[in-house]
């Protein structure tokens, strides 16, 4: 079967995201596909570079880098969503000016278009909320 | 690609989070891709329906607007939640849209009938 994941919640704020990697980890496990992984609202800030949870604490945003690096996962940033919140790649920030990009490596900016159609093309669309 | 039927369900209030706004830019996506979009609101998601609210005062956008154009982008099945309103002492002339309201067993008809299923 294959899904996508709509991820709402912050790390470290909400287990939502914390649950969305478990339940990302266990898709894959059980041998299905997983066609994107869509983070919006609050969820943008699983894909900041700048994280840095305590040694003793699960890192979210190392536990996507790593799952997308062994899955080649499609991990993208809901684009207005993060300009608001302050997480951008390096494009984005020469466009608006800023001095500093943060967006974590294996993540990609891109617009709601993308939460349509990886609904369209999964049979199953599991949202992590807020 | 063929159409599909896509139903957005909104449970928040409309200014606390951003989540009410979120939901109304999905479903107004998932239009313009040409699929079925309908919205169906519970909980304190109702009251992102109710009429002359001015949160400028707040320093936030009022949805009226945006719910006003949704049947230009032909999402016009708004379902309100009967329960939800009678709750909270609301009846649809109150509402900005036009509204069906559905008891928990129609809602749990309505969500069964979809392909695709997005929260706020």
């Amino acid at each position: 079967m294959i899904f996508s994941i709509v991820v709402q919640g912050a790390p470290h704020t909400q287990q939502s995201a914390e649950s969305a990697l478990r339940f990302a980890r266990a898709v894959l496990a059980q041998g299905h596909q997983i066609y994107r992984v869509f983070f919006s609202g609050d969820g943008i800030h699983n894909g900041s570079a700048l994280a840095t949870p305590q040694q003793d604490e699960s890192h979210v945003v190392a536990g996507w880098q790593a799952l997308a690096r062994d899955h080649q996962l499609d991990l993208v940033v809901c684009i207005a969503a993060a300009l608001r919140r302050g997480v951008m790649d390096a494009g984005e920030a020469k466009r608006h000016d800023k001095s500093q990009h943060n967006l974590a490596e294996g993540f990609t900016l891109s617009g709601l278009g993308q939460l349509t159609d990886a609904a369209l093309n999964s049979d199953r669309v599991i949202t992590f909320g807020s | 690609m063929s159409e599909l039927s896509f139903l957005i369900i909104n449970r928040r209030a409309p200014y606390a989070s951003n989540q009410a706004r979120e939901g109304l830019d999905a479903a107004l996506t998932a239009a313009v891709f040409e699929q079925s979009v309908s919205m169906l609101f519970l909980s304190d998601g109702v009251y992102q329906l109710l009429k002359e609210q001015q949160p400028a005062a707040i320093g936030q956008k009022t949805l009226s607007a945006n719910l006003q154009v949704l049947p230009m982008y032909d999402i016009d099945k708004l379902y309100v939640c009967a329960q939800a309103m009678a709750e909270r002492n609301l009846s649809t002339d109150q509402l900005v849209v036009p509204v069906e309201l559905l008891d928990k067993h129609a809602i749990n008809a309505l969500i069964k009938q979809q392909d695709r299923v997005l929260t706020f």
